[in-house]
Parts: C-alpha cells; sequence; structure tokens
C-alpha cells in the first residue's frame, strides 16, 4: 500500500517529524511509564519534600515528596487516555450527526440549531458546568469534553458532507441501485477522512489542555489521580518556592498539545490538494 | 422502422404523458411536460434537445432518481419490460423493487466522466460494487467479472487498470470505465445522458463505436440523450426533438433529417454549416460569404411561458393563431409527429424559405 509513501511526505517537513518524535517519546513514556520512572507515583518520601531535579529524582518531587518524572510518566497516561477517549467520542458522534444533517436535509435545521446552540457557550464553562453536575471522575470528564467537541466535528463533517453529497458519483451510485445507507457510508463517508482527521488531531490536542485547565480548577479527575492538569493544580501554591512542580508538567502539557498540532497542521497539508504545490 | 413508435407491442420502455414538476420558491416550474415516446429492444431512441429542454430530467424521472428534497411531482407512467418479460411502470414501483432495477435492468452513463467515478476506490472496486448487489456474487468473483467488462470496454492492461483510481486514468478511459459499470449487469436499457459531450472527437467517436458494438452483442436498448445532432444522425433509430420541457417533434431518423415537420427541428438542422454548404450548392450561391442561420430570440422562461405555442416567439412560421393554445403533437405521417398546427404545410414551407 501507499501508507509509507504518504508518511514519508508527511515527515518531509522537519517540524512536523519533531513533533512526531515527540509524540512517539509522550506516548513510549506513558505505556512504559512503571518501566521508565522508578518510582510509584502516590508513594510519599516527606524527607525528600520539595527536593530540586537530582540524580535520584530527575525531574524533582512534589511537596509531599512525590518524584515528579514518576507522576508525569503516569500522567501521561491518563492525559493521553482522556485526550484519546474524547478524540474519539467526538469524532464518533460528530461525525454521526454531522453525516446524517449533511445527507438528510430535512434533518439539517434540527441538528445544527442545536450544535449551534452548544457551541454558543464557552467550551471550558459548558465542560465545567457537566463535570459539575456529574462529579469529578474520569469518564465524567471524558463525557463532559466528548459533549463540547461534539458539535465542532458535526459543524465540520457537515460542510463537508454538503459538498461530496452533490458529486456526481453519489448519484452514480444510486443509478446502480446502491442503497441509501450504503452510500452514506461506503460512498460518502471514505471521502470525508481527511477532514475528519484533521479535526481528531486537533481536538486531542485541545483536550489535553481542557483536561488540564478542569483540573486545575478542581472540576477535572479527583486529586488522588495524577494527570498533568492536577499536578499543576495541585501544587501551585509551592510554585514560588519549587518552580519545577508545575514548571514540568506544564512542559509535558504544553509540548504534546503543540506536536499533535503541528502533526494536525501536517497532516491538513498533506490532504489538502490546493496547499499541496506549495510543499 | 415502421409503427412500433405508435403501438405499444414489442416495447422496451413506453413513457406516456410523462410530466415533471418542480416546486420552487418562484412557484411550480413544468420542466418536462407530457412527454411520450417509447423504444424498442435492442434499438436506441434519442432525445435531443437544447440545455434546459427537460432531456435530462427526464432521464432522471424514469430511474426516480430527482432529488427527494427537491420537492418535485411527477405524473404520467413509464412502463418497462424487463428481462422476465414483465411489463412495469417506472413511475409507482416502490423503491426497493426500483432500486433491484437501477443498475440491473437499467444502467446509466453520466455525461462527466471525470466526476461520476468515486476518487477514493479502484475502478475495479467500484465495477464489483454493482455485481455484487445485484448478482450476488463474493468479492473474488465480482473482482474476476470487473476485469472481463473492463475487457470487454477495450481498457489496455486491464488486468493493471482494475487496481488503478479513478484520477490515475484519463477522460475516455473513465468514461470507458462508466460503460464498463453500466454494463456489468447485462442491462436491457442503457441510459446514456450525454455520454460524449465532455470528451474530445476523436474519443467521442471510439466510445459510440463501443457503445454500438455492446448494443449489438447484448441486444440491448439505449436511450440516447445529448444535443448532438451529427451523434444522432448516426446512432439513434428513433428520434425525439424537446424544446422547452416538451416533445415537439418524433419520427425515426431517416425521415427526421430528410424531412423535419417541425419549425424548431427545421432551424437547428439549418443552423449545421454542412446544411448550409449543401444549400449553397444546390443554389448555385458558393463562395459567397453568408451568415449561417440562427434561430432568433431564446427560449421562454419556465416560469411564464407564452400563453400558445412555446416556440412560437421564435417561430418564422408563426401565424397569429399559433398564440392562442399549445399546439397537440399532430401526426405528420404514419410513423411520425409534430407540435405544430402548421405540420401540414411544414412539408414544403420552412424556416429557411420563410
Amino acid at each position: 500500500m501507499k501508507i509509507p509513501l504518504t508518511l514519508k511526505k508527511l515527515f518531509r517537513r522537519r517540524i512536523v517529524l519533531a513533533a512526531g518524535i515527540c509524540l512517539l517519546i509522550v506516548v513510549a513514556v506513558a505505556l512504559l511509564a512503571n518501566v521508565v520512572s522508578g518510582y510509584d507515583p502516590n508513594d510519599t518520601a516527606v524527607r525528600e519534600r520539595l527536593s530540586a531535579p537530582t540524580a535520584k529524582h530527575l525531574l524533582g518531587t512534589d511537596e509531599l515528596g512525590r518524584d515528579l518524572f514518576a507522576r508525569i510518566a503516569f500522567g501521561a497516561r491518563y492525559s493521553l487516555t482522556i485526550a484519546a477517549l474524547t478524540a474519539i467520542g467526538s469524532i464518533v458522534l460528530g461525525t454521526l450527526f454531522g453525516l446524517v444533517a449533511g445527507f438528510f436535509r430535512r434533518l439539517d435545521a434540527p441538528i445544527m440549531r442545536v450544535v449551534d446552540a452548544m457551541m454558543s457557550f464557552p467550551d471550558i464553562l459548558l465542560a465545567i458546568a457537566l463535570v459539575a453536575i456529574l462529579g469529578p471522575s474520569m469518564l465524567n470528564v471524558v463525557f463532559a469534553l466528548v459533549l463540547v467537541y461534539t458539535p465542532r466535528v458535526a459543524r465540520v463533517v457537515r460542510a463537508s458532507t454538503l459538498v461530496v453529497r452533490e458529486l456526481l458519483f453519489v448519484e452514480a451510485a444510486r443509478a446502480v441501485g446502491v442503497s441509501t445507507g450504503r452510500i452514506l457510508l461506503r460512498h460518502i463517508l471514505p471521502n470525508l477522512m481527511s477532514p475528519i482527521l484533521v479535526q481528531a488531531s486537533f481536538i486531542f490536542a485541545y483536550a489535553i489542555l481542557a483536561e488540564a485547565a478542569l483540573s486545575f480548577l478542581g472540576v477535572g479527575v479527583p486529586p488522588e489521580i495524577p494527570t498533568w492538569g492536577t499536578m499543576v493544580a495541585g501544587s501551585q501554591q509551592y510554585a514560588h518556592e519549587a518552580l519545577w512542580i508545575v514548571l514540568f508538567p506544564g512542559l509535558a502539557i504544553i509540548l504534546t498539545a503543540l506536536s499533535l498540532q503541528l502533526l494536525g497542521d501536517g497532516v491538513r497539508d498533506l490532504l489538502d490538494p490546493r496547499l499541496k504545490k506549495s510543499m | 422502422m415502421n409503427s412500433s413508435t405508435i403501438l405499444p407491442a414489442g416495447t422496451r420502455l413506453d413513457v406516456r404523458h410523462l410530466s415533471t414538476f418542480f416546486d420552487t420558491d418562484e412557484g411550480l416550474i413544468r420542466s418536462v411536460a407530457d412527454v411520450s415516446f417509447s423504444i424498442r429492444p435492442g434499438k436506441t431512441t434519442a432525445l435531443v434537445g437544447e440545455s434546459g429542454s427537460g432531456k435530462s430530467v427526464t432521464s432522471l424521472t424514469l430511474m426516480r432518481l430527482l432529488s427527494r428534497t427537491a420537492s418535485t411531482q411527477v405524473s404520467g407512467e413509464a412502463m418497462f419490460t424487463n428481462r422476465a418479460g414483465q411489463t412495469v411502470d417506472l413511475l409507482s414501483l416502490p423503491e426497493a423493487e426500483m432500486r433491484r432495477i437501477r443498475g440491473n435492468e437499467i444502467a446509466m452513463i453520466f455525461q462527466e466522466p471525470m466526476t461520476s467515478l468515486n476518487p477514493v476506490f479502484t475502478v475495479g472496486e467500484q465495477i464489483a460494487e454493482s455485481v455484487r448487489l445485484h448478482m450476488g456474487l463474493d468479492r473474488t468473483a465480482a473482482l474476476a467479472h470487473a476485469l472481463r467488462m473492463l475487457e470487454l470496454v477495450e481498457i489496455p492492461a486491464a488486468k493493471q487498470r482494475l487496481h488503478e483510481y479513478p484520477h490515475q486514468l484519463s477522460g475516455g478511459m473513465r468514461q470507458r470505465v462508466m460503460i464498463a459499470l453500466a454494463m456489468a449487469c447485462n442491462p436491457t436499457l442503457l441510459i446514456a445522458d450525454e455520454p460524449t459531450t465532455a470528451l474530445d472527437v476523436t474519443i467521442q467517436a471510439q466510445i459510440l463505436e463501443l457503445m454500438r458494438r455492446l448494443q449489438a452483442e447484448t441486444g440491448m436498448s439505449i436511450l440516447f440523450i445529448t444535443h448532438n445532432l451529427g451523434v444522432v444522425a448516426h446512432h439513434a433509430d428513433d428520434v425525439a426533438v424537446m424544446y422547452a420541457g416538451r416533445i415537439v417533434e418524433a419520427a425515426p431518423v431517416r425521415e427526421l433529417f430528410a424531412q423535419p415537420r417541425h419549425p424548431y427541428t427545421q432551424g437547428l438542422l439549418a443552423c449545421l454549416p454542412a446544411q448550409q454548404r449543401k444549400r449553397e450548392l444546390a443554389t448555385g450561391q458558393t463562395g459567397a460569404k453568408r451568415r449561417l442561420y440562427a434561430i432568433r430570440g431564446q427560449v421562454s422562461s419556465p416560469l411564464a411561458p407564452p400563453p400558445g405555442c412555446a416556440f412560437e416567439p421564435r417561430c418564422d412560421l408563426a401565424i397569429p393563431p399559433c398564440r392562442d393554445a399549445m399546439p397537440a403533437l399532430l401526426a405528420a405521417g404514419p410513423t411520425r409527429a409534430a407540435r405544430c398546427i402548421r405540420v401540414e404545410e411544414t412539408a414544403t414551407a420552412t424556416v429557411e424559405t420563410a
């Protein structure tokens, strides 16, 4: 197949390659957290609390003497899991609604008005309200973020569906006797893959930031679960004496989100034929 | 070429009083009005007319492919005789039955080969889809069938092309793929909606020749929709000329070209440079530069049709009664008809002599 060639093209731009490597490292650290960290993320060592980065504690320790590197590594697991579930959930739902709204004109207005209504709330505010109602837990955070990001996906997918459904091959498929469901899934959906992929990468990045923000504000995952957001939130009052406590989880958030955005940009440029020539 | 254009016996498709309306914001538009024609087994009927005359809407109505959201109203009937000899009305068939007919009994090829193939699937997969839907073959068998179809439409290196994507093929090649796709289930009726308009002239000739060969081999009927009179003269058996949603003249092809009886048909033929030269030679006026004949005016808006004959405002033979009512399709001989109240005179009076 052509996948290796496409990947080669994608990573020909150095910034995209750097983003890809960065993400690879984050994912590897998350997967191998118990191997690479050497500490339990919740083990406290009061005597070593607020230790600056040393050979023993690579990134230092927090106010309870927990190893920061271990917490960041395990935090990557939770943060990435939340982001991935959010991305998958909102892509699936958003694609479903967008496809239906774009294809069945009768359902377009009802669906899109609900989408507009949801998008009229500020993202974080809506998520805060939802988690506040549902109670803080990892699944509830995912649920809230899916609700926040589904409308975005639905919009993009609907717009692309409107374009694709008018193309002649859809009519040709109908003329061959293909049923409506099959036309939607087999003929229209594959043509929407590029905008959907791009949305997925952006939502992944947004979700990491949003989870961090929610946890920082105290309405995210419970504080005992180490996510990058809870780490920054829990340690903020010690920031002026031990900058590393917030610096390293913050850097992890920034690097991961930035890498995802860059990768998303790269995918978009690769798939957008109008930009192809400039590459 | 006898009375079969009038008698329904031995017809593949018999369309009677077909009308299609579009409900638009500006009002109800009659896009196709009281259209009747028939197609004989193994023969080609051409629908000729300019853009907006209702040719394509007629074909889409027959296939029931008009978008359900376009608020269309259809009346009339279209009796189709399938392979098994049963006759069904395409316009009143349940959707599920209709889907079994589409692509199987009646296939369609479109004007734009560049956009009528799905860009994300190989051509083999697209041909195989139709075969799997209608003939129930599995993936491997369907692909093998697709390969045979590509060979049938004379695509070189068919085995390799099978696994290529539409963008890797030229326009003519794609139209061959479209034909292969249409022929995949061995249809009894092929609707060809301007199949060669987007192609250059040499490719056009090849595609038409291919269609003619396939027709001779399979005995399918063809409904040929075009505005190209030259193509009609060579490839059609019967012709129906459409103007503003109505058939204005219907005749076997030889009769139509030898002696057009409706002023619009006369005008169309007079527009051809070859016809002009023939006239000049006949009258001895060679050499002198003369303007090519053109039908004056424009097609009237479907929202404000003229009170009488739709062609009256542009007609060189118009007389005051033409403004009173839309003429019926009047017999102009045993096998032909024209929608003109002066049809008795048009054998001698033509738009050019007027």
